[in-house]
């Protein structure tokens, strides 16, 4: 590690500290633009003036909008996301009952679809143009365009209800042996994975054919190397930083996916957990889980820029 | 004018190095894909004037019921025709998001175009915007407005919208970058014309390509993200129905395959195929690059 490359960084997580400061602007004030105010949500038609006025001056309500975004802000950045509206019970406390079981399927997903997908694009780079690549290619065509709703309801349709092999629903307090865990997985993780393993493969057989057109693979090529060496000992150590950077975006695609599968399979995570606080308006815990969400998002594309910048040679003299 | 940008020269050259061994997986699914987009436009002007039932009525005393000549795509769960359902569908599924898109677009590429055009400092403040906007996953974003504003046609356009302007924002703004710095336009420039001028006369006209391409990729992803929100519950709401909604009415025939559930999912999943593969066949280079 450099100046030049620790700058770079240092820059760049500037720029991710900033713009996750404008995410909280938007978030903040999307949600309270309309006039209908929490105090009136919890109390109902019914109240009185002076009992809203009373929950108001209790709940905070009364300050001018800017000073209630810098209290939620200071919250957030302690870790005091407020309470739930609707039960009461600390946000944090919610969403530390949740995050792990989302980091689970995550790391889950990961561990499936990045060996495959590099596998796909590496072996669809090496014979580009081959039936294999085509056919690969229609296939992550068809796997991107679909909507996950359709991949899960046609893996529940054939495992669940032709098979009966898996369960339709993800009872994860259930699974006690390896042998459940992966039963109670199988099927988010599958309709996950396919379009990320879609993804992953385009992009990582596009960093690697991008190495491949190269002239000192060429070179290679040329002193009698053959096909695997050169893909394997030439072109994919410089590949390393393409696909690191595919893989690091393609992962952030999955905090958009998790809120089909999670809700779909029942699974208890923390988009499960969004989804019922947006179908009872439960704001300040959709307000927490949409910065975690984003901060989770940001990260991705953090580690993405970063491994790009390390992995560029030039930089490091 | 000269009309040969950079993007469209070396969307040629790459053509060319791959024509032969790609022309036929490529025409074959181009011609697909377009088979397909025409059909569902076609359809969705057409379409509800080919129902053959009034969609929201009670047409059969069978829920779920299969496919036969009087009821094509079977009953739902209440015994409405899934057929006509699915027609009466297609301007919510298409129409709203095409909308969307259109909308996603117009701001995309109007401030990528000022952003390139303009100072530093007003270039700065939109590409910071656009790009915290961008770190919002759009399905997050979508919850966010709807638990704020309630669930209606023109919310669910907006929301799809902002959610997907700031992509389209980053291509024509670069595109635009890019074009900016060729001869014609220094001369034009030298020339003293006004920026207006540069804009819609020298600039625009040499990004056309990418950024048609650019619209069907948005467009696909706005359908699936609609979809996506109907499937929630969270979009088009009822009696409404776009095609997330059917599957999602009619998840209750997904054990006893019902075609309900089946056939409104085909026709999500023809229509974004169909777009990908057309975006495919003409344009995947100049997206890669």
């Amino acid at each position: 590690m450099n100046k030049t490359v620790l700058r770079l960084i240092i820059n760049r997580i500037g720029l991710g500290i900033l713009t996750l400061w404008i995410v909280s602007l938007v978030v903040f004030f999307i949600t309270n633009l309309l006039p209908g105010d929490a105090a009136q949500e919890l109390l109902g038609q019914a109240a009185t003036t002076q009992t809203l006025d009373a929950l108001r001056a209790k709940l905070g309500l009364d300050l001018p909008l800017y000073v209630r975004y810098f209290h939620w802000l200071g919250g957030m950045l302690v870790g005091d996301a407020g309470t739930s509206m609707v039960n009461g019970i600390p946000i944090l406390q919610l969403i530390w009952s949740r995050l792990p079981n989302t980091l689970l399927l995550a790391a889950f997903v990961t561990l499936v679809s990045v060996p495959v997908a590099m596998f796909i694009g590496i072996v669809s780079a090496m014979y580009r143009g081959s039936w294999f690549d085509r056919y690969i290619n229609i296939l992550a065509v068809c796997a991107v365009s679909v909507p996950e709703f359709l991949i899960a309801t046609i893996a529940v349709l054939i495992f669940a209800v032709k098979l009966g092999w898996l369960s339709a629903l993800s009872h994860i307090e259930n699974a006690q042996t390896f042998g459940e865990m992966l039963k109670v997985f199988a099927m988010p993780v599958l309709t996950l994975c396919s379009v990320l393993v879609a993804q992953m493969a385009r992009m990582t057989r596009a960093a690697v054919i991008d190495q491949l057109s190269s002239s000192y693979v060429e070179m290679a090529l040329l002193k009698g190397a053959s096909p695997i060496r050169m893909v394997l000992r030439h072109a994919l150590p410089n590949a390393i930083g393409p696909i690191a950077n595919a893989i690091a975006l393609s992962l952030s695609y999955l905090l958009g996916g998790v809120i089909i599968v999670e809700s779909i399979f029942n699974y208890p995570g923390i988009a499960t957990l969004m989804l019922n606080a947006v179908s009872s308006r439960d704001m300040p815990l959709i307000q927490a889980c949409a910065m975690l969400f984003c901060f989770g998002y940001l990260v991705m594309v953090l580690i993405a820029d970063i491994s790009e910048i390390v992995s560029n040679p030039r930089l490091r003299k | 004018m000269n009309t040969h940008t950079p993007s469209t020269t070396t969307v040629e050259s790459t053509q060319k190095a791959s024509f032969s061994s790609r022309f036929h997986v490529r025409s074959i699914s181009g011609l697909i894909g377009l088979i397909l987009v025409g059909f569902w436009l076609v359809i969705s002007v057409i379409g509800p004037m080919l129902s053959p039932y009034p969609p929201n009525d009670f047409v059969s005393n069978t829920v779920f019921g299969p496919m036969s000549m009087k009821h094509l795509f079977g009953t739902d769960y209440l015994g409405r025709d899934i057929f006509s359902r699915v027609l009466a569908g297609t301007p919510y599924t298409i129409g709203v998001a095409l909308a969307a898109t259109v909308a996603a677009c117009l701001a995309g590429v109007i401030s990528g175009l000022v952003a390139a055009a303009a100072t530093s400092w007003v270039d700065m403040t939109i590409s910071r915007t656009q790009d915290a906007l961008i770190s919002i996953p759009s399905k997050m974003f979508a919850l966010i407005m709807v638990a704020s504003f309630g669930s209606s046609v023109p919310i669910l356009i907006l929301t799809a919208a902002i959610a997907y302007m700031p992509g389209s924002f980053r291509i024509a703004r670069s595109l635009a970058v890019n074009v900016m710095t060729l001869d014609y336009v220094q001369v034009a420039r030298l020339r003293g014309e006004s920026m207006p001028y540069i804009i819609f006369k020298e600039v625009l006209p040499n990004m056309f390509r990418p950024v048609l391409t650019d619209f069907g990729l948005r467009f696909v992803f706005i359908v699936l993200l609609l979809s996506a929100m109907s499937f929630l519950g969270l979009g088009i709401q009822p009696p409404e129905a776009d095609w997330g909604s059917l599957v999602r009415e009619n998840i209750g025939g997904l054990s006893s395959g019902a075609p309900a559930v089946i056939m409104p999912a085909i026709a999500i999943a023809t229509l974004t195929i169909g777009v990908n593969l057309l975006i495919d066949s003409i344009g995947s280079k100049s997206v890669q690059h």
